[in-house]
């Protein structure tokens, strides 16, 4: 599912970056169809209306105290950045990854992370986003970002991450 | 598997030098903690036609033994007496010059396209045949499975108690990068053995649990781009999702003791509850309603109750509940975090995944959560199973660091004879099966 979605994002990355970009960037116009993964999140960063924009400047990722899931302040503030977005955005839809540090037993990190990314999905659908084009799923710590033991990535890795989808979800 | 009775060799081989015997009749008491592995002989059993399989079945019952920690095998080199036959009469003065206390004697043939292995225990300080001989035979790619079972008989024979060699355990194969690890599901022999792979790497699974009979396992899949329960045939590696409620995740699967019904975790709105549902998907029903997790359930053996993990109390405790309902008890309050809690086939124990300090114990308690007993401890020790006679804990044991990686480990419920389980790779959340039939 996850490289399911990645994929559709990467397509509506081209589409995207060639309705936006009638010169081309990066490598979108490449006779050969190999594009560059570089210039395609180039030219995708600099257009407000691309999957990618949203992750990398509205910011997709929001973290969290060991075995805690409240929003801190910081936190509230990407996740209203991201529902301003969704709000404009009304033919996109997300699903909210809840991920956490490897500290802790397989099973509670997977309701943990199913914890968190509700605690996201809350706060959007409270920032007038429709509940309809949120999704949740937990990988536990299954899925670490960072591979350190120390604490600097255990924070790393106790996040939810909204990923961006085609459609305005069921 | 065929399996009779031999005559019993006549045991009339006192002699004089027996008088300086210390030793009372061959036995280990487990529950007394054994501190000096008892010394046996296994001299190579006589070839009677099964060629190197005779060499390698004398092996692995060697492995089983000596793996216990309650055996200590006593080198060939050393023995004085030599079985060219397997009838030879045992000579006792012998083995109680190398301090031998048990002696096995075997021969391994073949008859009608199956290997045959005969063989006998002998207690040498009382001088006498310890049970009767037995004979058993199999397919020759069986032949481990036939050394189990000898090994089964010597250790009930001298324990009292029954063996778990001739298992099977189910866990998943890890490979790859800690950010891009690699799940399949898996089976082993108990020892490492004959490793049998159950699904590719297309997808991430989790806590595969046999059922009661081996025969089927119940674990979570991530294919669908959510956790699922999927239900799989051991026999033909074919397997169907069981029914979900649509925005819900469900996860943490265990079968009940007669095999009909599974208890699992189900998250919705972001809170996790436990619920149990038939084996055929029907009849789903919620066990506990509270706002906490309640995860990582596992079944008395009896059936009657149900021990979970929850953090209603504000950290992942231990809780016991009635089946057919009725309020759970708290049974752990030692300092730090408990989980993955795990009923002793026997029924008096519970395993457990502690977290303290910055550290992972696997432990034991009584059922009351009293007589807490840490058995290892590490950076990071989690999800205990039990071998089927209760006396022995597999787990998982995963190493700091990018380069970590997770390996499966077993323990004596006494704390001693740590050993990790060689040759199957990267490997994670085993559940030990029924001594096999």
């Amino acid at each position: 599912m996850q490289l399911l979605t990645k994929a559709a994002l990467g397509l509506a990355l081209v589409a995207l970056a060639a309705c936006n970009n009638p010169q081309g960037m990066g490598g979108v116009n490449d006779p050969g169809g190999a594009f560059g993964e570089g210039g395609i999140s180039q030219g995708a960063l600099n257009d407000p209306n691309s999957p990618a924009y949203f992750s990398a400047t509205v910011g997709d990722t929001v973290n969290f105290l060991v075995d805690q899931s409240t929003l801190s302040d910081g936190a509230r503030t990407t996740l209203a950045g991201q529902a301003q977005w969704l709000n404009a955005h009304p033919n996109y839809a997300a699903i909210i990854e809840g991920h956490a540090d490897e500290q802790g037993t397989r099973e509670y990190n997977l309701a943990l992370g199913a914890r968190r990314a509700s605690a996201v999905q809350e706060y959007l659908i409270s920032q007038g986003v429709a509940a309809t084009r949120l999704r949740t799923v937990s990988y536990g710590k299954e899925r670490p970002l960072a591979v350190c033991s120390t604490e600097e990535c255990y924070y790393k890795n106790r996040r939810a991450v909204t990923v961006i989808s085609i459609g305005a979800g069921s | 598997m065929v399996r009779w009775i031999l005559a019993a060799m006549a045991a009339l081989m006192m002699t004089a030098g027996l008088a300086a015997a210390q030793q009372g009749p061959l036995h280990i008491e487990i529950d007394e903690g054994v501190i000096e592995p008892l010394p046996y002989a296994l001299p190579s059993f006589v070839d009677e036609g099964a060629g190197g399989l005779t060499h390698d079945i004398t092996r692995v019952i060697a492995d089983d033994l000596s793996g216990t920690g309650l055996f200590r095998e006593i080198p060939e080199a050393a023995h004085i007496q030599r079985f060219g036959v397997f009838d030879t009469p045992v000579s006792y003065a012998d083995w109680q010059a190398i301090n031998a206390q048990a002696l096995i004697v075997g021969a391994v043939g073949m008859s009608g396209g199956k290997v045959v292995v005969k063989f006998r225990l002998f207690d040498i300080y009382s001088g006498a045949q310890l049970g009767d001989g037995q004979q058993l035979a199999a397919s020759p790619q069986s032949w481990r499975r036939l050394a189990h079972k000898v090994a089964d008989v010597i250790y009930a024979r001298v324990t009292g108690e029954s063996g778990y060699f001739d298992s099977r355990v189910v866990f998943v194969s890890e490979s790859g990068p800690k950010d891009q690890r690699q799940k399949r599901l898996a089976v082993m022999d108990y020892d490492g053995a004959n490793v049998t792979y159950l699904t590719d790497s297309s997808t991430i699974v989790l806590a595969p649990r046999f059922s009661p009979q081996g025969d089927r396992i119940l674990y979570t899949t991530f294919e669908t781009g959510f956790p699922r329960i999927k239900m799989m045939d051991v026999g033909s590696a074919s397997g169907q999702l069981l029914p979900e409620v649509p925005g819900t995740m469900t996860f943490a699967p265990r079968f009940s003791p007669d095999g009909n019904s599974i208890v699992y975790s189900l998250e919705q709105n972001g809170n996790t509850d436990l619920f149990q549902m038939s084996v055929n998907g029907g009849g789903a029903q919620r066990l506990t309603n509270s706002p906490a997790i309640e995860t990582a359930p596992s079944f008395s053996p009896d059936g009657a109750r149900i021990v979970f993990e929850s953090d209603r109390s504000g950290t992942q405790q231990i809780y016991v509940m009635p089946v057919g309902g009725g309020e759970p008890v708290r049974i752990s309050f030692g300092e730090g975090r408990y989980g993955t809690p795990v009923w002793s086939p026997r029924g008096d124990l519970i395993a457990f995944t502690k977290q303290a300090g910055g550290r992972f114990f696997i432990g034991v308690m009584r059922t009351d959560g009293s007589e807490e007993r840490l058995l290892t401890a590490s950076f990071l020790d989690e999800g205990p199973t039990w071998s089927p006679n209760g006396r022995v804990i597999m787990f998982t044991r995963e190493s700091p660091g990018a380069s970590g990686g997770a390996k499966l480990y077993t323990v004596d419920i006494s704390g001693r004879n740590l050993k990790a389980i060689e040759g199957v790779g990267g490997a994670s959340d085993p559940t030990w099966g029924p001594l096999l039939p």
